[in-house]
């Protein structure tokens, strides 16, 4: 199992990260006009760093390192208190999408090349 | 409704019926707009819904979170008096009170509502179809 996990390679953990970094700035957008709230973000390279080192220390494939929210410094301040920048979020939303579908599609080739490999063809 | 957010489908559900809700006072503040009344006590005041975010109980790893309405509240918007003395609704004085809702106000509070819903959709739509292609994987 593991040299599968080896085969897949760092797009096996981006995946499950992009995918928990797209609710987090879901959350940002659902949260657009709360007062006072303030938009969270997690910084990609880094726990990406940290869940690596985590499965590739325990050789375990859960990857159970914990991620680290971090706040959004606005660009503006809002009288509300609400750190949240729409345009922003759609921008990082829109980028993390593209970047989980080409992790998407890395893996994607991977299992077919996994998968001709074990037909022999 | 599930108490608990544990998923994105909840945080867009619950965000967009805030917004829903946030739609609805409009539309009562619009629907009162010209309403006039004989007393100050009596006159319409516009309505508002108050936002908090809700979080999720594992909020520290998954980073969900969502919106609800804590309460709808009348805004300290004054009704505006007027003398007329000629109106049915005139009371001993001859003033009448008019509704307490500015109309350009509410007319932005919609389109910063409906672009808020939309957002909500467009989130899910995208989401959802990462998921269906996610689930394809490997086929």
């Amino acid at each position: 199992m593991q040299k599968i996990l080896d085969h897949m390679g760092v797009h096996f953990t981006s995946l499950q990260l992009r995918s928990q970094r797209n609710e987090i700035l879901a959350s940002n957008i659902a949260n657009a006009s709360t007062p006072n709230y303030k938009a969270r973000d997690i910084n990609f390279g880094l726990e990406l760093q940290k869940q690596l080192h985590e499965i590739s220390n325990f050789e375990d494939a859960s990857g159970a390192a914990e991620i680290e929210l971090q706040y959004r410094v606005p660009t503006e301040l809002s009288l509300d208190g609400n750190t949240v920048e729409l345009h922003v979020e759609q921008m990082e939303f829109a980028e993390n999408v593209a970047r989980y579908q080409a992790s998407l599609s890395f893996l994607n080739q991977k299992i077919s090349g996994l998968k001709s490999a074990i037909k022999g063809e | 409704m599930a108490d608990n957010i544990s998923n994105i489908f909840d945080v867009s559900a619950r965000a967009m019926s805030a917004q829903m809700v946030r739609l609805n006072t409009v539309a009562s503040n619009l629907a009162n707009a010209n309403n006039i009344s004989s007393s100050e006590a009596q006159a319409y005041r516009a309505i508002k819904p108050v936002f908090s975010s809700v979080f999720a109980e594992n909020f520290e790893e998954t980073g969900l979170s969502s919106v609800q309405v804590d309460e709808i509240v009348k805004t300290g918007l004054a009704p505006s008096m007027e003398y007329k003395p000629d109106h049915p609704s005139a009371n001993d004085e001859g003033y009448i009170f008019k509704s307490a809702v500015d109309t350009d106000e509410e007319l932005i509070e919609m389109l910063d509502a409906s672009r808020n819903f939309q957002n909500n959709i467009e989130v899910i739509t995208t989401l959802r179809s990462l998921m269906l292609r996610t689930i394809d994987m490997g086929k």
